[in-house]
């Protein structure tokens, strides 16, 4: 990579590409800058203590979470096939795994309705063996991993192509099951593709608004009925209190972002170096 | 020994067919072919990498054909050596000792054993990507040789080195199939090397194989257009090192000894172009160190070049121009110098 090197004499054209990218930057920082630093750390702790917003944001991590174990269990196969086989049909299938990127939120939460709502078969089976769906944990997490399964797919689709083949194949002349190498060689050197797409399958599936606030109100969730805190934003911002009634949580969100933003590229920053 | 009946693969754009070959025990055996040949695939097919259409490959009196690979008892080393870059040197020549449930205290003897034979001994810890292409090649081999394959295939495996380097591990390849005696299958594309390397020698080209047989059946009777190319392109010579110092060899090559360049002692072979001899009637008062006399026992016609075959003996084939062809008057039976420098003759 090169240095844009400002100290001699910059063609037009760099300044002009300079000066655009300074908007760009401003229009991506200065709104939540703004937002954190006017709030006070006082309120802040005052808001993290209420029940209604700790107990909004452990839902909401705990829900992405399992729908990004769920998402890695059932993608990471799907990826290494992807990865590894050339078939009929592959390139549409690769485009169709992508439409919950584009596909409108609230659409989203309507169409898992439609499978999973009570009055379909997918819906009484859950009900039948106790999980539910509607306004239950499982509709925030079904959600979640809807709209946010194709980043962890896509990333470990791209993470098993860098492994050379040849690898694979030196594996198993000597001795090793396709398990074996798929554990022992695969895995392990598509692993840094693998954790950073869930890592961004979880953050997207914690941020999700549309489709979680479609599927699911208030849920029983360790003796208290919470809602996603993106809903919770939503809802803060609609009562009374408005604008000011929302900022706190509203803070508190974009800082666990951040803090999930520096754990992934730390943790792929040490895996480059290793 | 391993036999290959009637192999049929298909490579997509075009078919290996009628693969038969019978390879001994203890042989080492090479499929020369140019590019694109699908010598890689063939090898993968033997190994059970590759799906075949149809025939038999047999290991002794076992057939292999449907067998998953880590069932065969073939190990593979790749152009590229293929290592393992998240292993270390040592770990990647356990691995199959670990898939086969080799015994956990004899597993440091083993390794170190492999380790020595192939000369890597000091580089055990290391990871892969530190290793010079040498060093690579060396671990690969110890890797697959470790696990006592029955059949030991190698995909070029000296293409991807410089000459120096090259030339070097053509002779530990040779050192290590004295020792390791296994059944060796080398794919390459060099006919130098096959020629040096392979006790016997099976040309691959347009999907099946044209001739099979010894580099000296290959180098008297080249059977296929394909081949003679290949042997017509040089002058090609086994010798024995007589006198050497440093990178210095005078080398007997039955009747003449030629001065060469070359690390190598023993048995050698040597190549030299046709267009790297002068051919004069005087001898010539030059610095080249390699002059001799013969009389010309051959002239073909090629139009605008003109090929001479000068008998010492052995036979030299030499290029000339029509020019210098006419100037000199040459012609069958006649006396004629034949001079080249000590740099032109490549030694293998």
């Amino acid at each position: 990579m090169s240095k844009i090197s400002l100290r001699r004499k910059p063609d037009t054209m760099s300044i002009v590409f300079v000066v655009l990218a300074a908007f760009i930057l401003l229009f991506i920082f200065v709104p939540p800058i703004k937002t954190i630093a006017s709030s006070s750390p006082g309120t802040l702790w005052d808001t993290l203590l209420s029940k209604d917003v700790y107990s909004s944001i452990l839902l909401t991590i705990y829900a992405a979470l399992i729908a990004t174990l769920i998402g890695f269990f059932l993608g990471v196969p799907l990826a290494y096939i992807l990865a590894r086989h050339e078939f009929w049909g592959k390139r549409f299938l690769e485009g169709l795994i992508d439409v919950p990127i584009v596909m409108p939120h609230s659409a989203v939460g309507i169409a898992l309705l439609f499978v999973f709502g009570s009055n379909f078969l997918m819906g009484r089976f859950l009900n039948d063996i106790g999980i539910g769906f509607v306004d239950k944990v499982a509709a925030i997490v079904f959600a979640m991993m809807f709209v946010s399964v194709p980043f962890l797919i896509d990333s470990a689709k791209e993470g098993f192509k860098t492994v050379d083949v040849r690898l694979e194949k030196v594996a198993r002349t000597l001795g090793a099951s396709p398990w074996r190498s798929f554990f022992r060689i695969s895995l392990p050197l598509a692993w840094r593709s693998i954790f950073s797409g869930s890592v961004l399958m979880w953050a997207r599936g914690f941020s999700e608004f549309g489709a979680v606030y479609i599927v699911a109100g208030h849920v029983p969730f360790f003796g208290y009925h919470p809602v996603a805190a993106p809903v919770l934003v939503t809802e803060l911002f609609e009562s009374p209190g408005g604008l000011k009634a929302a900022q706190p949580l509203t803070v508190l969100l974009i800082l666990i972002c951040l803090i999930i933003f520096i754990v992934l590229r730390t943790a792929s920053y040490k895996g480059k170096k290793a | 020994m391993i036999t290959i009946k009637n192999l049929k693969v298909d490579l997509g754009n075009f078919l290996l067919r009628d693969i038969n070959l019978d390879i001994e025990e203890g042989e080492y055996f090479i499929i020369l072919g140019p590019t694109g040949a699908g010598k890689t695939i063939l090898l993968e097919a033997i190994a059970g990498l590759y799906p075949v259409l149809k025939g038999e490959i047999w290991i002794d009196s076992r057939e292999i054909t449907r067998l998953n690979p880590e069932k065969r008892g073939i190990g593979i080393v790749y152009q590229d050596q293929a290592l393992f870059p998240h292993l270390s040197v040592q770990e990647n020549i356990a691995f199959g000792l670990k898939m086969r449930k080799y015994p956990k205290q004899e597993l440091r003897s083993k390794i170190n054993a492999m380790a020595e034979m192939v000369g890597i001994s000091h580089l055990l810890e290391r990871g892969p990507v530190t290793l010079s292409g040498g060093e690579k090649q060396k671990v690969a081999l110890a890797r697959a040789l470790a696990t006592d394959p029955k059949v030991l295939l190698l995909d070029e495996p000296l293409s991807a080195l410089d000459p120096e380097t090259k030339e070097r591990m053509q002779g530990e390849l040779r050192e290590m199939h004295r020792r390791v005696k296994v059944i060796t299958i080398h794919v390459t594309h060099d006919f130098e090397e096959a020629i040096a390397l392979g006790q016997r020698v099976a040309i691959l080209n347009n999907g099946s194989i044209v001739q099979v047989g010894t580099p000296e059946e290959f180098l008297r009777h080249p059977s296929s257009e394909f081949v003679a190319r290949f042997a017509l392109s040089r002058n090609i010579f086994t010798g024995r090192v007589v006198d050497a110092e440093a990178n210095y060899a005078l080398i007997d090559i039955g009747g003449v000894k030629l001065a060469a360049l070359t690390g190598l002692r023993d048995e050698v072979h040597l190549s030299l172009r046709p267009e790297d001899i002068l051919i004069s009637k005087e001898p010539l008062g030059s610095s080249a160190r390699n002059s001799f006399q013969g009389m010309v026992s051959d002239i073909a016609d090629r139009g605008s070049v003109i090929y001479a075959t000068v008998s010492l003996p052995p036979d030299f084939v030499c290029l000339i121009t029509r020019q210098s062809f006419e100037e000199l008057g040459l012609k069958k039976g006649v006396k004629a110098w034949i001079t080249f420098k000590t740099s032109a003759i490549h030694v293998f």
